[in-house]
């Protein structure tokens, strides 16, 4: 943990900021993953992670939820605050943290139970529904949030895990958003899924930054343009840039920025 | 020679091919190995094999087929008149392979020379003590037809032997020679390697399965032969239990089954939540330390030989009940007449099931991937929200299948009810009372001095199959079911 001097100097605005984190560190055992990152990530907006495979993006998208606490041999340091509560402290129940900042994965993950229950899971553990009518409501709603109503609205009670990868994926965005989080942390929610599908899904992330502040990992550099507001580009564990995504991508400050967007490392 | 020896010859006979054909197929190419088609060492592996293994093959079929011939060649050499009025030609056969081993051992001790072994009526009133100095102790004195036979035997005996030894060791060598002079740099010796490792690995497993078709086809004819002598309906309808050898049996198996499957039904009561709940404490809660510590005890707790729990039912648990539930016990009832009972022997059974059941789960629920687990904490839940709705159900079937499998064993033990449970074949609901199973009764059926014409004990053969389907029902159900689960994550 920082003390108060350092964090207010490294505390650049404060105003409009979800979650502020200063001085992360992450340790695999003896990997050190993430090296000493300040992010801001701001409310209403869409911020982007991109960089190389295995630079730490999920590592580091992880800390904003406490998911990095499920794996045994990974270590957090450092000042993770979401509304201004330090996160990792220990009046923090990481359980009600993410119930707030929801997480969609890398690789889909439905649970092998119907789609019906899948989206509902949420919901149901948090007591969002008082009758069955609230509950079915909130599923049609999510499944359409997910781009997936459609397809899959004569078969609410087909199981989960028999849906193509894309629709998978699309399922868990589903589940992910029914929970009504504050914080929507995607883990390259588009990797698996064909261009309308990720059209479909952009628009979501754009309606869902009217209520909620969006993180998306993507290794498409069109699309962080496209979706976000705010760009941070990972390397090797460091930060190496945050700021305006228009900025970055046209007028990055650091060279191994420029040249990771014009395709020269990766 | 004896047996040992000539396995020796033949291995040594191995070890020489090995490297002669190793040396033979260098020199075939000037120690250029490139130009070899295999690596010089299959080569002579090539020529070990050749030379070792007809001749073992030979030796096998010998030594199985040798004892019928030589049975065959004594009782020729019996009269049937020196065969005892009332006594088996068998009972007759043994004493003959008796004397023919006596005197073998006697020549060894020094006790008889070899020429005097050779014509053995000569000393036939001195040969119980001469039997005697050398260790041999004869249950009366020897017979002189006996005696006959027994030196029709080891005359026999002798000539097979030489015609053994020679045998083997042309074969050994026909084998070394055939296979020394197929070595050219073109032969493909790691081919003909690799068969006879298949050919190895198809045996093993041949045996394995022969050994089990075996073993079934001996219990179910002699159920059949059981069957012949008493009614199917009696024995499976039969409501009561009460061998007796002077006749008049009532040989009824639901007594057993009900024992059996009351007492399997309190052990999997016992085991099955405590296991249960250890392997989602293990794999769920526990971190790496514990972890390392508690999984090598609970294996211990399986590794404990079911006797030993046998005798803690017996001398702990069965008088701790008396102690409760007994005649001036804790609760003042009197359910419990003595120490064996289904409740004994099933809590006893139960903890030996419980690692069993926790270790199997254990595996079962550590399948579960852990992106199911992540995508249940990345919603909010906790852990026993996320075990209960999520990493349960997904491991259902797998846990059915491992509870299956704990009721097969559950249902095959026998140290434990021997012990625990009791002898008395009842039919009663009281888990108090003493019962007993049938793997017990398979148990007291055939101790002591059995013969095997009575229904009496022939009823062992037809218990232990009804207990064999049983099992095998089980263990069926449960691997279909593990089965099916494997398939939902692939
Ligand atoms: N569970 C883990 N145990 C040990 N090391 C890990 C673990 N997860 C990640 N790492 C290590 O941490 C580093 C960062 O991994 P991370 O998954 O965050 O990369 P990433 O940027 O998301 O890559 P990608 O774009 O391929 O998903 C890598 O070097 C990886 O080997
Ligand atoms: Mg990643």
């Amino acid at each position: 943990m920082l003390d108060n001097t350092i964090y207010n100097e490294r505390l650049d605005t404060m105003n409009d900021v979800k979650i502020s984190a200063r001085g992360v560190n992450v340790f695999y055992a003896d990997t050190h993953a993430i090296k000493d990152v300040d992010v801001d990530i701001k409310d209403k907006m869409v911020t982007s992670f991109i960089g190389p495979s295995g630079c730490g993006k999920s590592t580091f998208l992880r800390c904003l939820n406490r998911m990095n606490d499920t794996i045994d041999i990974c270590r957090v340091t450092g000042d993770i605050r979401m509304d201004g509560q330090d996160i990792n402290a220990k009046e923090v129940d990481p359980v009600q943290l993410r119930a707030k900042v929801g997480m969609v994965f890398q690789k889909p993950n439905p649970f092998p139970k119907s789609i019906y229950d899948n989206v509902s899971y949420g919901p149901r553990i948090h007591g969002m529904a008082r009758t069955k009518a609230e509950m079915d409501e909130i599923v049609e709603k999510s499944l359409r949030r997910g781009a997936l109503w459609d397809e899959v609205k004569d078969r609410l009670h087909a199981p989960g895990t028999g849906l193509s990868g894309g629709q998978q994926q699309r399922l868990c965005i589903a589940r992910a958003v029914a929970t009504e989080p504050q914080v929507l942390l995607m883990d390259e929610p588009c990797s698996a899924l064909d261009p309308i599908a990720t059209a479909q899904i952009e628009e979501l992330i754009e309606e869902l930054r009217q209520n909620f502040s969006v993180v998306i990992v993507t290794h498409s550099m069109q699309q962080a343009a496209r979706v976000s507001q705010r760009t941070a580009f990972f390397h090797l564990g460091n930060l190496v840039e945050y700021g305006e995504t228009g900025q970055i991508f046209t007028n990055p400050t650091d060279s191994r920025t420029e040249s990771y967007i014009t395709g020269r490392i990766g | 020679m004896s047996v040992t020896f000539l396995l020796l010859i033949l291995v040594g006979l191995a070890v020489v091919g090995f490297f002669f054909g190793r040396a033979r197929a260098l020199s075939t190419v000037q120690g250029d190995t490139r130009r070899l088609h295999s690596l010089p060492q299959y080569y002579g592996a090539h020529v070990a094999i050749f030379a070792f293994v007809p001749a073992a093959i030979l030796l096998c079929l010998w030594l199985a087929i040798l004892p019928a011939i030589n049975g065959f060649l004594t009782q020729n050499a019996l009269d049937p008149s020196d065969i005892p009025e009332g006594r088996d030609v068998s009972l007759v056969m043994e004493e003959v392979k008796q004397v023919a081993a006596g005197l073998d051992k006697a020549v060894a001790a020094g006790t008889i020379t070899a020429q005097e072994a050779d014509q053995p009526e000569q000393i036939i009133d001195d040969l119980r003590a001469r039997f005697g100095a050398a260790g041999v102790a004869l249950g009366g004195d020897v017979r002189l037809s006996v005696l006959q036979a027994a030196t029709t035997l080891r005359d026999a005996r002798a000539t097979q032997r030489t015609v053994l030894t020679v045998l083997l060791i042309a074969t050994a060598l026909a084998g070394f020679v055939w296979a020394a002079r197929q070595i050219t740099p073109d032969h493909r010796a790691r081919t003909s390697v690799e068969f006879s490792i298949k050919v190895l690995l198809i045996a093993s497993a041949l045996v394995a399965i022969l050994t089990t078709v075996g073993i079934i086809l001996s219990l179910i004819f002699n159920t059949v032969e059981f069957f012949r002598m008493f009614p199917a309906a009696d024995f499976f309808f039969g409501m009561t239990w009460q061998p007796s050898f002077q006749g008049e049996s009532y040989l009824g198996i639901i007594p057993l089954l009900w024992g059996t499957l009351y007492i399997s039904l309190v052990a999997l009561i016992v085991a099955v939540p405590i296991g249960l709940f250890a392997a989602v404490y293990l794999s769920e809660y526990a971190g790496p330390r514990t972890r390392s510590v508690v999984k090598p005890l609970l294996e211990i707790l399986a590794g404990i030989p079911t006797i030993v729990y046998g005798l803690f039912a017996l001398l702990t648990v069965g008088p701790l009940l008396v102690d409760v539930f007994g005649k001036d016990g804790l609760l003042g009832v009197t359910w419990m007449g003595g120490g064996t009972s289904v409740m004994t022997a099933g809590l006893v059974m139960g903890i030996m099931l419980i690692p069993f059941v926790s270790s199997l789960s254990d595996d079962i629920i550590n399948a579960v991937p852990q992106s199911l687990r992540d995508g249940s904490y990345g919603l909010g839940a906790t852990r026993s929200e996320t075990i209960k709705t999520v990493i349960l159900p997904a491991a259902l079937p797998g846990i059915v299948g491992a509870i299956l499998l704990a009721a097969s064993r559950a249902v095959g033990e026998t140290m434990i009810v021997v012990l625990g449970a009791g002898a008395a074949a009842r039919l009663d609901l009281n888990p108090f009372e003493a019962m007993t199973t049938v793997t017990a009764k398979i148990v007291s059926q055939l101790t002591g001095d059995v013969s095997f014409d009575s229904p009496e004990a022939m009823v062992a053969f037809a218990l232990g199959m009804t207990l064999f389907v049983i099992t095998l029902g089980l263990n069926v159900l449960a691997l279909r079911i593990v089965r099916k689960y494997r398939e939902q994550y692939d």
